[in-house]
């Protein structure tokens, strides 16, 4: 068998490609907090339990309704998505314009809330959700077993993150969104309207999280702390990226991903602590991250 | 309301007894002004007379307003900030708002159409050629002149018949403050009105119809074009020109 460093090859490739899924659940993840910080300035504490909601949407449609994976992808998002602009709409606009900390705060509250009450309905051990029939199994790729669920993982948050960018950097309503972030204000006196802007910023970045739960459902135990795991990883990938860049969310969550995995084959011991060592690095260098524009 | 608007009495902006506030403080008290559709009104005066801020009013970007703001015959005192552009008026500020994070072309194609009659991109890029040859930079790569013509040709794009400029020559030189002129004379002529806050009055003298004249959040004066050379006195008084 080819070592790398010592390493078998199939190990280490395994490693990365766990890594790799890791980085598209921290790419989906940050990509919704940076739309969401650039237009709010809101930094949504109540992101990893929306992505927690995500799953739980998919597990009991399953139980009680008979809606499949499929279905699941694309309706999850949908209702959790129009539950953060109820969230918006009449939590997150009576403090519009107050200090930072406030919206801090009510996330954070909401955050528990949620995930609160969902221990008291499910309790913390959580539930396995099966894999689609369509990509159960996998190939043998004769280095390495590639897993099919896996690999669509990858493929479907790559192709959302892209979209996501695309969308925003190349299109009419993304140039919205992007002067939105620099001067509400002159936006709304050419006629555009801000406040529904902003609702459904917040919405399709609440809709991209509960997506993550979806695709997360078959391979993470679907429990109510599952959110909560995360969000700390992805707060960190965020700041690295630089706060509200849209492709540092993306591509920093991929990166950062990898190198987890990474160290989980040289040095395990330091493999869930490295993302923070990378933010001290960056932090030190580049104040406001990767991709951020200083300030 | 075809006739309305083709009347050329028909007061486009009928502003009366506003009041304006930021927070506690009180900058607006009881303006009341006409502009009739094609005309070029100036809002003269010194820094801090509530000029900018009066523009600022009519866009409902103030912290609070009352009295009335009648825009193209519809009361707009409670009107929410981003229907009062929709009424056909193009705001360009004095900070010119133009965007980093967008190229020339998107902070041109930015504001949505607010009434049919706006000019094309072409004529847009005709008017002003080196919006045309710099279109895919970013709108804040531009020189200080440039971004001017963008944050102009940005609502003119739009079919706005109401126009509030503000400061639109300001630390410009004095060949692009020219250009500027020759703009608003075409504009003008294709009968957009206009009401334009202005420091430069050797500037706006030519181009006006009448003037008002602010102190302190009030209107001090009116004067007519006609009635300029008389006022010589008074105006110097009160800009220090």
């Amino acid at each position: 068998m080819t070592l790398i460093f010592g390493i078998p090859l199939g190990v280490l490739l395994g490693q990365l490609l766990l890594g790799l899924i890791n980085g598209a659940f921290y790419a989906l993840l940050s990509l919704g907090l940076a739309i969401i910080f650039g237009l709010l300035r809101i930094i949504n504490f109540a992101h990893g339990a929306l992505y927690m909601l995500g799953a739980f949407a998919a597990l009991l449609g399953l139980q009680h309704l008979g809606v499949n994976y499929w279905m699941a992808l694309v309706l999850s998002p949908l209702v959790v998505g129009a539950l953060g602009m109820a969230i918006e709409r009449h939590l997150l606009r009576r403090i519009a314009g107050e200090d930072h900390l406030y919206g801090l705060l009510l996330t954070f509250g909401l955050a528990l809330i949620l995930e609160g009450g969902f221990v008291k309905l499910f309790g913390v051990s959580g539930a396995s959700y099966p894999t689609p029939d369509l990509l159960k199994g996998g190939v043998n790729l004769g280095f390495m077993f590639l897993p099919g669920y896996r690999a669509w993982v990858v493929v479907a948050a790559l192709v959302v993150c892209f979209a996501t960018w695309f969308m925003i950097e190349r299109t009419r309503l993304g140039s919205y969104l992007r002067a939105g972030t620099e001067n509400p204000k002159l936006m709304q006196a050419f006629g555009i309207n801000v406040p529904l802007l902003i609702t459904l910023t917040y919405g399709y970045g609440v809709a991209l999280a509960a997506f993550a739960g979806v695709l997360a459902a078959p391979i993470y135990p679907v429990s109510p702390t599952m959110g909560a795991n995360l969000l700390i990883v992805v707060f960190a990938v965020v700041v690295i990226g630089g706060m509200g860049s849209i492709m540092g969310a993306i591509v920093t969550g991929l990166a950062m991903g990898l190198i987890e995995g990474l160290t989980k084959v040289f040095y395990p011991q330091a493999a869930s602590t490295v993302v923070f060592l990378v933010m001290v690095i960056v932090l030190l260098f580049r104040p406001a991250g990767l991709f951020g524009k200083e300030a | 309301m075809t006739s309305l608007h083709t009347n050329p009495d028909f007061e486009q902006l009928r502003i009366s007894d506003l009041h304006a506030f930021y927070g506690e403080s009180h900058i607006l008290h009881g303006i009341d002004m006409r502009v009739r559709r094609g005309e070029l009104v100036t809002l003269l005066g010194r820094n801090g007379a509530g000029r900018t801020t009066t523009l600022r009013a009519i866009m409902n970007l103030v912290g609070r307003r009352t009295g009335s703001i009648m825009i193209n015959g519809n009361e707009t005192i409670g009107s929410a900030a981003h229907l009062i552009p929709r009424l056909g008026v193009g705001y360009c500020p004095e900070e010119r708002g133009i965007f980093a994070s967008l190229n020339v072309e998107e902070n041109l194609l930015l504001p949505p159409t607010v009434r049919s009659g706006g000019m094309s991109l072409d004529e847009i890029y005709a008017m002003f050629p080196n919006l045309y040859e710099r279109r895919f930079s970013q709108g804040t790569r531009l020189s200080g002149g440039e971004q001017q013509m963008l944050a102009m040709a940005r609502i003119l794009r739009t079919g706005a018949n109401l126009l509030l400029l503000d400061e639109i020559t300001e630390g410009l030189a004095p060949v692009i403050v020219q250009k500027l002129g020759e703009v608003l004379l075409k504009l003008k002529d294709k009968g957009l009105t206009i009401v334009l806050v202005e420091q430069n009055f050797r500037f706006a003298a030519p181009l006006a119809d009448r003037h008002y004249l602010m102190e302190h959040g009030q209107i001090v004066e009116e004067i007519s074009a006609a009635q300029l050379p008389a006022k010589k006195e008074l105006l110097n008084a009160c800009l220090g020109v």
